[in-house]
């Protein structure tokens, strides 16, 4: 076996310097799970459907976010709101609310096209499924839990009182 | 011929007939003239603004009444200080209409921001969003902002249930009076109308129950904003997001040309449902319009209690089993039949499945038979309509005949179409034995007793003389098999005997049917009037003999083996040997012959429930284990056959029936604004089967004789009735009445009884059932109304029993 050349040597030992130079640097390195990634402020996790204050659901089963997809990821389907029975403001709700996070590619369009604020696209990006069924998220896991003093729906309300279904703007410039 | 008219609109030369107004002129120039109040088969009334141009005509001199001219010779134009509205004003010669000036386009700014002013925010839960006629104007022509004041919109009801079937929301009507006027001059049902004023102006309707008419649905189609949704479709979708596939509406003899609206849906596991039914254009048929049966009654083939899979009878019990088991049982027993069998089917199978059922039968030596309670077919085949039939086009100078039948409630469509021909000028005779509504449009009534029909002919005779056209709509009021054919054999004499002959477009006879292809049974050769306790192997097809003769369940008892074929599990399939699961007609596809000969084509919709099979494809499955080839798998293998066999299909194809050719009013769904959400016609007008050198025309029978009593039951037929295609659609259920006897308040008192009371009612010694009494004094004295497919098997005049001491039973 000859022996290395010069040039070679020199290198190895520059290879080598510099791995031991970076023993003493900050590590970038994140220990996931223990630690959690920054979230920027404008990034899009997965999706959450939102509540009012007094736990009634934003979304009002427009479908407009379905529309917007260009994954076709979401699947809406309403039905009619009574005041014995209310889940939304107004006389429409989502009686099935579907997303497929295997389809969805995360561009916010959906936030955009809708009309109550109610879907948006929040923090979590833990999204791990063992099957395709588990990757449909249904309005049950989308929605957020009660706010306090809220109460969860279908709630048995005064009637006459929630008739609109979208919110009056408080800016309509905004 | 009309005279024509010459105009310029928008810079574009359009020859038109005189007196079309602006509107219609620029639509067939397609050029977009937006409406609101406006629809081209009503009234133009000039309600909402939303039409205005410009109008120039040509300058003439006061005195000489020349036209002036302008210095290079074309005439000079003289346009009005003012707009007008293109809805109203008709073309005239020389006109010169301006939609592109921004005066015009300033004023559809002003008036969408008027009628926005107090409209609600409401497009993302409004069943109209997405074919909104507001919103696509106001995308197209409106303002961007409004200088109206938010807090001062009106607020108002949003969920007024106008009857059981559609709901208004106030706040979104426009006021354009499409609704009212639709009821008022189209349905003949004036039961909307204003009320209040200004701001203020509410529609509401006048009847009790509240909008209590056949042709609801329709509003809802022609309403220009989301104020009008039906309860079936109330939230269902987004319009965007549904399919459209062709059919035929199954529900009576006239065939109208639907779209149904399809869209997965999680509550059925995902599958493709039907959402709503729309009309399809065909102004042959059905123009842009359907009845509320053809439109909600459509949930039968999703109900729960389909059969699902064959069932054979194993120790007094039907079981499940599967295809195969059944069909050699079947075959088994069917081998070497013939003349033991009879095949017995109904006037709702496709002519596929006729026909595979008829070379199956026959193949194995046995008979072939419709059943129906109503006969005289073999006169329809001879002399029914022929190619270039429209009721359309019947107007001065034509005579239409409608006897025995109470024609909205029958065939509901054919009742807009001859209450139209009737205004057009032609000469409307309606013979029956009570009012009917259709009365109200003819030129003539003929009142006869029950059972006294024939009587009248000589009379009829003297009526219908001098007819250019003549057509005569037979039905089945108050009469049975042998009494409506017997009325069938009178008028075929009639319509001859006045010198008609079929041949000639718009001239024949019309049978008014219990089902969508009775006449297609007729042209294919069936025969009613089988004698079920004949035969020792029955094999019963999508009828159901039992529940409205109580002498058939003996006969099945009595044979040595039957096998049913339907969807549900009947009372004839309940005493069967063998059930076999068939599919609905949404299910698969095929054609039918409507009752003025018209062969169309339907189109497979949704995805038929577990192991049901095509009526033809069954027969064809039977066929194979016996020897006898026939076309299974499909329809559109079958059809060449009946092609080559029965002359009065020569010819035809499924892509005849396809063909389409542009109809009057221009209908697309790109345009909604103008003829409403009904579907324009891509997937073929059908084709009149031709005037067929019949077989022999049979003798005509003698009538038969009323039954001995003092007071007669007689069958009449009400179009929503309790069979299972009507009463398993859940938005329908408040529309159904109660079964009830009808009888003239002297015969009530006869029989003491009294308005509203519920009473036993056994019909010719059969099994007694809970009925209302209603007294009206139309019935005439000594007969007593009763619906048919009501609960109470009645299928011809007859006696009958009622039990007071039974009231509980209600
Ligand atoms: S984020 Fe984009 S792709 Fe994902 S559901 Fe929303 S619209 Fe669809
Ligand atoms: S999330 Fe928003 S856009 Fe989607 S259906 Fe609900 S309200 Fe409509
Ligand atoms: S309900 Fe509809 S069709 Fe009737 S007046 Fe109002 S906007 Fe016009
Ligand atoms: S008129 Fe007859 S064919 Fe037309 S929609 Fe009504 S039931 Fe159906
Ligand atoms: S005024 Fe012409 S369309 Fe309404």
């Amino acid at each position: 076996m000859a022996l290395p050349e010069r040039a070679q040597v020199q290198e190895i030992l520059r290879g080598m310097w510099i791995t031991f130079r970076s023993m003493f640097e900050k590590p970038v390195t994140i220990q996931y799970p223990e630690v959690k990634r920054r979230i920027h402020t404008r990034f899009r996790g997965r999706h959450v459907l939102n509540r009012y204050e007094n736990g009634l659901e934003k979304c009002i089963g427009c479908s407009l976010c379905a529309a917007a997809c260009p994954a076709d990821a979401i699947f809406v389907e309403s039905a009619e709101n009574t005041d014995e029975e209310r889940y939304s403001p107004g006389e429409r709700y989502a009686s099935t609310y579907e997303i497929n996070m295997l389809r969805c590619i995360f561009c916010g369009y959906c936030e955009d096209a809708c009309p109550t604020q109610a879907i948006t696209l929040e923090d979590n990006y833990e999204l791990s499924f063992t099957s395709r069924r588990d990757a449909i998220y249904t309005k049950e896991r989308l929605l957020v839990p009660v706010p306090e003093g809220g109460k969860p729906t279908p709630q048995k309300v005064e009637p006459g009182v929630f008739t609109r279904a979208v919110p009056e703007m408080a800016d309509p410039t905004d | 011929m009309t005279r024509e008219v010459t105009l310029t609109i928008d810079g574009k030369q359009v020859t038109v007939p005189a007196g079309t107004v602006i509107v219609d002129a620029a639509r067939k120039a397609g050029i977009d003239i937006p409406v609101f109040c406006y629809h081209p088969k009503m009234e133009p009334v000039g309600m909402c603004r939303m039409c205005l141009v410009e109008v120039g005509r040509p300058m003439r001199d006061r005195a000489t009444g020349e036209p002036i001219l302008e210095e290079d010779g074309s005439p000079k134009i003289q346009f009005g200080p003012k707009l007008e509205t293109a809805c109203t004003v008709p073309v005239s010669e020389g006109m010169v209409v301006v939609g592109l000036s921004e005066k015009v386009q300033a004023a559809r700014k002003d008036i969408l921001e008027f009628l926005l002013t107090s409209h609600p925010l409401d497009c993302p839960i409004c069943d109209k969003g997405g074919e909104c006629p507001l919103q696509d104007l106001t995308m197209a022509y409106g303002p961007s902002e409004s200088r109206f004041i938010y807090d001062e919109k009106m607020h108002l009801e949003k969920h007024v249930p106008l009857g059981d079937l559609i709901y208004l929301d106030r706040e979104r009507c426009i006021q354009c009076a499409r609704c009212i006027r639709f009821q008022d001059e189209i349905a003949g049902d004036a039961v909307l109308e204003f009320y209040h004023r200004g701001r203020h102006t509410d529609v509401i309707t006048n009847s009790e129950p509240g909008f209590d008419s056949y042709w609801s649905g329709n509003t809802t189609d022609i309403c220009p904003v989301g104020a009008l949704t039906t309860a079936d479709f109330r939230f269902g979708a987004r319009p965007w997001e549904l399919k459209n596939a062709a059919s035929i509406c199954t529900h009576c003899p006239v065939g109208c040309n639907l779209t149904y609206n399809t869209r997965r849906e999680a509550k059925s596991g995902g599958n493709v449902v039907i959402k709503r039914a729309m009309p399809r254009q065909n102004e042959e048929v059905n123009e842009l319009w359907i009845c509320d049966k053809g439109r909600f009654a459509y949930h039968f083939a999703e109900s729960e209690e389909r059969l699902t899979q064959p069932l054979v009878r194993k120790n007094g019990e039907l079981t499940p089993v599967d295809w195969d088991e059944a069909l050699t049982l079947i075959a088994s027993q069917f081998r070497n039949a013939g003349e033991r069998l009879l095949t017995l089917v109904g006037g709702r199978l496709p002519n596929e499945d006729l026909f595979n059922l008829k070379q199956l039968t026959e193949g194995l030596g046995g008979k072939v038979a419709l059943h129906t309670y109503m006969g005289g077919g073999e006169y329809v085949v001879r002399h029914g309509l022929s190619a270039g039939s429209n009721l359309g086009d019947l107007g001065a100078g034509d005579t239409v005949m409608v006897i025995a039948s109470d024609l909205e409630e029958e065939a509901p469509l054919w009742y807009l179409r001859l209450k139209q021909a009737a205004e057009r000028g032609a000469k409307l005779i309606v013979a029956n034995p009570r009012p009917t509504k259709l009365e109200r449009y003819a030129g003539e009534v003929v009142r006869y007793t029950y059972g006294q029909e024939l009587s009248i002919f000589d009379d009829l005779k003297a009526k219908v003389a001098g007819a250019t056209n003549l057509v005569i709509f037979f039905g089945s009021e108050g009469l049975g098999l042998a009494g409506s054919k017997a009325l069938a054999a009178a008028c075929a004499d009639l319509f001859v005997s006045s010198g008609h002959e079929n041949t000639k477009p718009n001239n024949g006879l019309v049978g008014v049917w219990p089902a969508a292809n009775t006449q297609g049974a007729w042209e294919l050769g069936f025969t009613a009037g089988a004698d079920l306790g004949a035969a020792s192997l029955l094999y019963i097809v999508a009828a159901d003999p039992v529940s409205d003769d109580t002498a058939a369940a003996e006969a099945i008892q009595n044979a040595d083996f039957t096998v049913v074929q339907d969807l549900f599990l009947s009372e004839t399939a309940a005493l069967a040997d063998v059930v076999l699961p068939a599919q609905a007609q949404v299910e698969r596809e095929g054609t039918f012959v409507s009752g003025e000969r018209r062969l169309q084509r339907f189109y497979p919709i949704v995805t038929a429930p577990g192991q049901t099979r095509p009526d033809f494809d069954i027969a064809a499955a039977i066929g194979e284990k016996l020897d006898i080839e026939l076309k299974g798998r499909f329809p559109s293998l079958v059809f060449p056959q009946i092609c080559a066999q029965v002359p009065a299909f020569a010819g035809l194809t499924y892509q005849k029936l396809a063909e389409v050719h542009p109809q009057w009013p221009l209908v697309d769904r790109s345009d909604r604004y103008y003829g409403g959400t009904s579907y324009g016609n891509q997937q073929g007008l059908g084709v009149h089967l031709q005037a067929a050198e019949a077989r022999e025309i049979p003798a005509a029978p003698t009538a038969p004789a009323l039954p001995e009593a003092e007071i007669i039951a007689v069958p009449v037929t009400t179009l929503y009735d309790h069979g299972r295609m009507v009463a398993a659609s859940p938005v329908l259920q408040p529309r159904l009445r109660k079964p009830f006897i009808r009888l003239h308040p002297a015969d009530a008192q006869k029989l003491k009884t009294t308005d509203g009371m519920t009473v036993g009612l056994a019909v010719d010694g059969g099994p007694v059932a809970p009925v209302l009494v209603i007294e009206d004094p139309a019935v005439p004295q000594g007969f007593a109304l009763v619906a048919r497919s009501m609960g109470v098997p009645i299928h011809q005049p007859a006696t009958f029993e009622i039990r007071i001491a039974e009231t509980s039973m209600a």
